[in-house]
């Protein structure tokens, strides 16, 4: 399997002298226990989706609250935005999260808000005017498709339309930085092909470096061998044997990151633990 | 082993209330720097304040009653039942105006502050506040610590008013007793100093309830199984303080504003 790269229709294009949007030096985390994640160390570009990859418990969760401050490293450093954050007080760390959008496992929706108010939530905490909030709740939620459930409550809604509120709620604010933590885990396939079209679309739009975890391989590849078409509004596969270049992979096993790179080194990739992760 | 055992909980117990003392301590700071979230102060002030405030007018009138029936039962035996109104009132302000709602207020409102926070905390809803830039002391914890602090004192002032009128409704009613007497007797004995001890303390009261409610719920871990600890740690741990904090309060007031 031999693939060239593919540029997407409007990337800022990453180049090793370009800033990182995030940056992790030798990190470990960990708990009461042994710890979750050891010597971890990788960078997102401007414009760079980096899928995560590895299975269920090995820290994909926490390298993603790491990443924007939720957690702190026990060692090393990360960097957001070209600020070290990994010792930075929680009120200096706020601003910083608020350039970033983060799509949570389950969602993360206040039961307690409307659609409405769940996908403005940061808008409204900044006093914007009602009249333009409602006009951008309206894109938002047009965007992710999901325009009709404006006034109603999360709990009326499936567990793939709380995702993709979830994912109108990290892009209202058209963030520097999107975090997907597994969008498309436990729900149908063709619920989650919606999902990563979502995700495809904002890469191939908006150019929005991004970093998605998942365990779900086909969903990888879609990401990777697929880009948005905007004159058929839809995704659509990438010639065959072409790949998106600004998409690459990290896989994680026991709490270390063990393999860095693009779509075709992971599949010629000889580490024994990728192998049985991909067959 | 043993000994390895009571260390780890030494430890633990002081973790515990160093972390309280440092989140209770940042919440009441919080009330002095802005941004201060004042729909979510009126909305907290509106479920704390005007919800609680059925079961502290019950609990109020009849607590006062049962002082009434008690205090007669002795007083009469002294030819001194006059003083009922006395009784009642200087009880019902000085102690259990603010012990009972207090303790009413714990039982609604540390649990139900406990439990919602718990429950945003194991469904990821303040990992997503914070991932949005606001911060949970501020928005969440601060408003609930500041309309509890407030509403409590007036319940307070609430359940002193019908426990006096409780006592009333009892020596009139029962006791078939001078009402204007008991009424008199009441407001006479009052001095300042008993005033003062009653308002005082529902200020520390509510400053427990809602610190101690908001921190469990903050700490919670281990899904829903967790928010259940939460609650029950919260409710029992806010009722001992209130009355820990209560005997201490008494007893300072005691020697700098003696009756």
């Amino acid at each position: 399997m031999n693939h060239s790269a593919y540029a997407t229709p409007n990337p800022a294009i990453a180049t090793p002298d370009t800033f990182p949007v995030v940056a992790l030096r030798n990190v470990a985390a960990g708990f009461d226990g042994p710890p979750v994640l050891e010597d971890v160390s990788f960078s997102v570009a401007p414009a760079e989706t980096r899928i995560l990859l590895g299975p269920a418990g090995v820290g994909k969760s926490v390298l993603l609250k790491l990443i924007i401050g939720l957690l702190r490293p026990l060692e090393g450093s990360v960097e957001l935005f070209g600020e070290e954050i990994s010792r930075m007080p929680e009120e200096k760390l706020f601003p910083l999260r608020a350039r970033a959008g983060m799509v949570f496992q389950e969602g993360a929706l206040f039961d307690s808000l409307t659609v409405r108010d769940n996908v403005a939530y940061q808008l409204i905490q900044e006093r914007v005017p009602d009249e333009e909030i409602d006009v951008r709740v309206h894109e938002a939620l047009r965007f992710v498709g999901l325009e009709q459930t404006f006034a109603l409550y999360p709990s009326s809604l499936s567990g793939g339309m709380r995702r993709r509120v979830a994912i109108a709620r990290a892009l209202i604010h058209q963030p520097e930085l999107i975090l997907y933590d597994s969008p498309t885990g436990g729900l149908d396939p063709v619920t989650s092909e919606t999902i990563i079209e979502l995700i495809v679309k904002q890469r191939d739009v908006r150019a929005t470096p991004s970093l998605l975890v998942t365990h779900r391989l086909q969903d990888a590849f879609t990401l990777c061998t697929h880009r948005f078409s905007i004159e058929l509004e839809r995704m659509v596969p990438l010639p065959e044997g072409q790949t998106n270049r600004n998409t690459t992979f990290l896989m994680l096993n026991e709490g270390r990151l063990i393999f860095d790179g693009s779509l075709d080194e992971l599949v010629h990739s000889k580490d024994p633990f990728v192998r049985e992760f991909l067959e | 082993m043993a000994i390895h055992t009571i260390d780890r909980t030494a430890k633990q117990i002081v973790l515990t209330v160093q972390e309280y003392s440092l989140f209770a301590g940042r919440a009441l700071m919080n009330l002095f720097r802005p941004p201060i979230y004042w729909t979510d102060f009126l909305i907290q002030s509106d479920i704390i304040g005007f919800g609680s405030l059925p079961i502290v007018i019950l609990s109020g009138f009849f607590t006062g009653g049962v002082l009434s029936l008690q205090s007669a039962a002795t007083l009469s035996a002294f030819g001194a039942t006059a003083v009922t109104g006395q009784f009642v009132s200087l009880t019902m302000i000085r102690e259990l105006g603010a012990v009972l709602t207090g303790i009413m207020v714990s039982g609604r409102n540390a649990s139900s502050m406990a439990s919602e926070l718990g429950s945003m905390v194991v469904t990821e809803q303040i990992d997503a506040m914070r991932a949005l830039g606001v911060d949970p002391m501020r928005k969440l914890v601060t408003p609930r610590v500041f309309a509890t602090i407030t509403m409590l004192l007036f319940l307070t002032i609430v359940a002193d008013a019908f426990g006096i009128m409780g006592g009333a409704a009892v020596t009139v009613f029962l006791n078939h007793q001078n009402g204007t007497q008991y009424f008199h007797m009441a407001y006479e004995h009052l001095r300042y100093p008993d005033i003062v001890q009653g308002l005082v303390k529902p200020l520390f009261f509510g400053y427990i309830i809602a610190s101690i409610g908001c921190f469990y719920g903050m700490r919670t871990t281990g899904g829903t199984e967790g928010v259940g600890r939460s609650t029950i740690s919260a409710v029992v741990n806010a009722s001992v303080l209130i009355i820990f904090v209560d005997f201490l309060i008494t007893h300072v007031l005691l020697s700098i504003l003696p009756s």
